[in-house]
Parts: C-alpha cells; sequence; structure tokens
C-alpha cells in the first residue's frame, strides 16, 4: 500500500474527530472575525462563534453558496490583507463574474501536502516522471497537481492541456509515468496513441489522477486498458481548494476525503437537513485549516454519498462516492465550469431578448466533450444573406468563448423548434452517459 | 423601381421546402422566381412571389421566420455580353453584387435576372442612366 503521510491519513477516528473539533472552533473565529458576509449570516440568526464548540454543532451554521462569491466579488469572501495572499484563481460563476478564490503561502504548502496525500495513493515517489496535462492559469488543475508532485520530489513536466501529438512524443521520449489530467482528455490520448501505433503495455506509464469532470466506471475501463494505467478519481473544487479535496487509493472504492482539512457533510438538497448516514444527497463542506478563504458549510451542489466503513488501504478518511450529478444546472464541460445562464446572458448581449436556446453536451468514443448551443433565429436576428448568418454564428460562438474559455459550436435553428416545456424550459440535453 | 423579396429560414432537413412551398399554396402565392443560399445546417430561401406581404404573413403564420429584402429585378438583353454589360456598369460605379438569380419567364427579348446590389438607391440612377431597365413590382407580376 502506498501512502504520503500514513500517519495522518490513518489516524485514529476518535483522535481525528477531536482534531476537527479544534480546528472547527478556530476556523468559525476566524471566518466571523474576519469576512463579513459570514458575520452578516451569524448575526442574522443570533449565531455567536462561541456557540460552536464541537462537531454536533455544525448543523447550526448557515450555508455558504456559490452567489455569495459572486456578491462579495473579488476578494471579499477573503480572511486575511491581501499581503498575505500570495495565489488568486478563478472558476466560473454563473453570471458573468467569476468565483475568485486566493491562497496564503501557508494555503498553498497545505494544498501541496494534500495533493502529495492524492498522488502518493496511487504510488507516486520521487522517482517518477510527472506529466502535467490540466490546464495551468487560473483553472486550479495544473497548478494543484505540479505542486504536490514537486512535494513529492517527482519529476514534473508542466506541458499544460492540448497538443496531443507532442503529449504522446513527450511521454514516450521522456518515459512519463504519471498521468494528470481530466478523464476525458486521457481517453483521448488513449485514443490518439493507438491510432500512431504507439504500444502503450511497453511505455512506463503505470497511473493517471483523473478528476475535474464526472465520469463513469466505463470510462475507468476504458482509459486503463487503452493506456495501460491504473485510472484514479480525484476531486476538488477552486473554493473548497482545487484537487486533492479527496482521493482514491488502489482500491478504487470510493474517494478518501481529507478530513483532517475539510469536514464532509451531505444534505437534502431541498430542505437544507442532514440526510441519514450513507444516505445520497448534496455535499457540504467545511475548511478546516484554510487561512485565506475559510469556508463554512459550503455548498458544493455535487450529488455524492458517504462511507465511514473501513477500507481495506488502511486509511481512516471516510470516502465520497464518485459524484453522481449536480443539485443545479452547471455543467462540466472538458474540466471547464459552464451554467446555462452564462449562455442565456451572452444570448441577451447579442439579441436583446429573451434568447431560445439549446446546449447539446456529447461525447463520442474517445473524444473530448462536444457542447453545442442550438439558437432559435429571431426575425431581429434573421438575414437575407448566409455570411450575415455565418458572422452572427462566428459572433455567438466568439462570445460564448472569451466568457468560457472553451470552444463552443453554434447551430441557428429554426423558431420554435426547440421544444418548450411547461414551466422551466428545457436548456440541456446532456448525451454523455455519466451516471453508470 | 424596388421588387420586395422574401427570405426564409430552413433548416436543412428533409420536407422544410415542401413545407414552404405547401404554405404558399394554402395561401394562394404564386412564386415567380426563387433561389437557394445553402450552408451545413440551413439555407436560405429567398423568393419573389405575386404578393409579398400576403405571403409573409402566411408564412410567418406557418411558424418560418421571414425578412423583406428590397431587390432590383433588371432587364438583360438575351444575347451574349448582356449580362456581363450590366455588372460592368455596377463595378465601374463601385456597387457591390450581394448575390443574384435568373426570373423564370422574360420580358419580350429580354431575360430577367434578380440583383441583391448594395447601396440600392444609388444604384438605380447608375443603371437607368446608361438605359438599363428595371421592373417595377407591378410590372414583374403581370409577366
Amino acid at each position: 500500500m502506498y501512502f504520503w503521510d500514513k500517519e495522518a491519513e490513518c489516524m485514529d477516528r476518535a483522535k481525528l474527530r477531536a482534531l476537527q473539533s479544534e480546528r472547527l472552533r478556530k476556523t468559525v473565529k476566524h471566518a466571523y472575525e474576519n469576512v463579513a458576509a459570514y458575520k452578516t449570516k451569524f448575526d442574522e440568526i443570533g449565531l455567536e462563534p462561541e456557540d460552536i464548540k464541537d462537531l454536533d454543532d455544525l448543523p447550526k451554521i448557515p450555508f455558504a453558496v456559490k452567489s455569495d462569491f459572486r456578491d462579495n466579488y473579488p476578494f471579499g469572501m477573503f480572511a486575511v490583507p491581501m499581503d498575505d495572499v500570495v495565489r488568486i484563481h478563478a472558476s466560473s460563476g454563473t453570471t458573468g463574474k467569476s468565483t475568485v478564490v486566493g491562497y496564503t503561502r501557508n494555503d498553498i504548502a497545505t494544498w501541496a501536502e494534500l495533493m502529495a496525500r492524492t498522488l502518493g495513493a496511487g504510488g507516486t515517489t520521487k522517482s517518477d516522471i510527472v506529466q502535467v496535462a490540466y490546464g495551468y492559469g487560473l483553472f486550479t488543475g495544473g497548478l494543484g497537481a505540479h505542486y504536490g508532485a514537486e512535494r513529492i520530489g517527482s519529476s514534473v513536466i508542466p506541458i499544460s492541456g492540448g497538443n496531443t501529438k507532442r503529449q504522446l512524443q513527450i511521454m514516450e521520449d521522456f518515459g512519463s509515468t504519471v498521468l494528470c489530467c481530466t478523464p476525458s482528455y486521457a481517453l483521448l490520448l488513449g485514443e490518439a496513441a493507438r491510432e500512431a501505433g504507439i504500444d502503450m503495455s511497453k511505455t512506463p506509464l503505470r497511473v493517471g489522477f483523473l478528476g475535474a469532470e464526472p465520469w463513469t466506471e466505463n470510462m475507468r475501463r476504458e482509459i486503463e486498458a487503452s493506456l495501460h494505467i491504473d485510472a484514479l478519481d480525484i476531486y476538488g473544487l477552486s473554493e473548497v481548494m482545487g484537487p486533492g479535496v479527496s482521493y482514491e487509493c488502489m482500491e478504487k472504492g470510493g474517494l478518501h476525503v481529507n478530513e483532517d482539512h475539510f469536514i464532509a457533510e451531505i444534505i437534502n438538497p431541498d430542505t437544507g437537513e442532514l440526510v441519514p448516514p450513507g444516505a445520497r444527497g448534496e455535499l457540504v463542506f467545511t475548511s478546516l485549516t484554510k487561512e485565506a478563504l475559510p469556508l463554512l458549510r459550503y455548498r458544493t451542489r455535487d450529488i455524492t454519498y458517504l462511507d465511514d466503513s473501513q477500507c481495506p488501504c488502511g486509511r481512516s478518511f471516510a470516502r465520497m462516492h464518485r459524484v453522481m450529478g449536480r443539485s443545479d444546472d452547471m455543467l462540466i464541460i472538458r474540466g471547464v465550469n459552464v451554467f446555462p445562464s452564462q449562455i442565456e446572458s451572452v444570448l441577451i448581449d447579442i439579441e436583446g431578448t429573451e434568447p431560445h436556446y439549446l446546449i447539446v453536451v456529447d461525447r463520442q468514443p474517445g473524444q473530448m466533450d462536444e457542447m453545442e448551443v442550438w439558437v432559435e433565429v429571431s426575425p431581429e436576428l434573421v438575414s437575407d444573406e448566409v455570411r450575415a448568418l455565418e458572422s452572427l454564428e462566428r459572433k455567438i460562438s466568439h462570445d460564448l468563448h472569451s466568457l468560457l474559455g472553451i470552444s463552443v459550436k453554434v447551430k441557428l435553428v429554426e423558431p420554435k423548434t426547440i421544444a418548450r416545456s411547461e414551466g422551466k424550459a428545457k436548456r440541456v440535453i446532456d448525451r454523455r452517459e455519466l451516471n453508470q | 423601381m424596388k421588387v420586395s423579396q422574401l427570405s426564409v429560414f430552413i433548416e436543412n432537413k428533409s420536407g422544410r421546402l415542401a413545407d414552404v412551398t405547401r404554405a404558399l399554396e394554402n395561401g394562394r402565392i404564386n412564386i415567380r422566381a426563387l433561389s437557394i443560399a445553402d450552408t451545413i445546417d440551413y439555407g436560405l430561401l429567398r423568393l419573389i412571389v405575386n404578393d409579398p406581404a400576403a405571403a409573409k404573413s402566411t408564412l410567418v403564420n406557418a411558424g418560418f421566420t421571414v425578412t423583406l429584402t428590397e431587390v432590383l429585378a433588371i432587364e438583360v438583353p438575351d444575347k451574349p455580353g448582356g449580362l456581363a454589360d450590366i455588372i460592368e456598369i455596377l463595378a465601374e460605379g463601385g456597387l457591390n453584387i450581394e448575390y443574384m438569380y435568373a426570373f423564370v419567364g422574360a420580358s419580350g427579348e429580354n431575360a430577367i435576372v434578380i440583383f441583391r446590389i448594395e447601396r440600392i438607391d444609388e444604384a438605380i440612377p447608375i443603371l437607368q442612366s446608361k438605359g438599363v431597365r428595371i421592373l417595377t413590382g407591378d410590372e414583374l407580376h403581370s409577366l
């Protein structure tokens, strides 16, 4: 069995609980005193930081939600002065404004440590050559994996995403042993390797740490067969930290939550009540050691369940099942968060009216996710010239790309061809089979 | 001088052109000329009809997106070089042709070609000064 920090990862549950309580009290005080949004939430219901004495008091704390980030854009959720913030990342918000997160030097060190546990659980050591094919930039994937691998002392190849030919060449020439990327990109690499006639069983590539988007056991089997690796699921979100919030061990039976740094709860997304142990619901995180961005009961909108039975690997951390869906309408396309409301805002800007549109997401075997946006042409939009319509398509596509950072195919369709449903319009057709 | 042309947006799927033409039949509309510009996903059907206003409301009621565009119906001598002469006049005037297509039927010895020209109001006097005959909507419909 592989461990980066066996002492922490196999900590006795009673000791873990005591540690969580102690850290929770500190975090609550820190958040209340330094983030106006938390103070307001507490004051509104007459809750004092001192009322939170241990884990049993946790459900008293009001939830934090994604819109808190928008309402306090860009740095209002930070609990430390900007002098102490050494890194800023950002992900999509539900509208034009992104969700901005910050890290102190200690936060970055913690993140590196937790990513080291993640990579270590798949046997990564300082002898490994780690190819990081997550995107580098505002997205947390690239730098998160990078710092974790460096923490271990592996040789890191910061190749970032894309350029599949080059990825394969470097993988072969440098002898990469570890791959970090999205599962759909791993599938694509496997397909491309096969087409290029590369026998992956002859390369030293051994394990992949795949996350940032939902995937399935079928995809795991395909990736493992095509790349000849163990494919492990990793989980994180920038609001909570980034990759490394939870991670699979070689048992591949769920993702161990780094419970000494985060408390996971499962709630009923409709009522906000805790669900019975082991039941499915929405995942909620409270951070325990974060300085720049403490999080109290943050609703992830990810649907899963927790299993606190002992894992054969020896880790005492509870496991979350791979994410099974969302309690909101967010889509994850090639690792990028996309909300239908973002697409709507682009169309409103262009059309000046309420648009009728449909988002169609598909994933062909061995291909990356494809997103198409179908837009009904209104009399105001239509022209008698093809080039005007083509330029309209290009404009919509360009504006969507600028906002989302991913390419989108725009297709103009006839009016009234997109189904109108009773009440809330159906805006998304997701043809990816993500829940097998 | 100008003639109203209908442009109908249709997706490239079987039966849509039939739907348009059947709707026009039901509205007792006669098609005098047409052309289709197409891309992979959709096409624009351009129509000259005997009653553009009635045709537009018929098609809109049938659920189509329709725009009216002003075009010129120009008499073109039915002989080698006839069309070239007219296009040259436009080129000399610095006027671009967006698109053009032939009209079904003729005016005496001459063919009729539908022109969509940018800056159409400038084009009319230039053409007329060179003796080019432009048909009115009524003339066109009575052919």
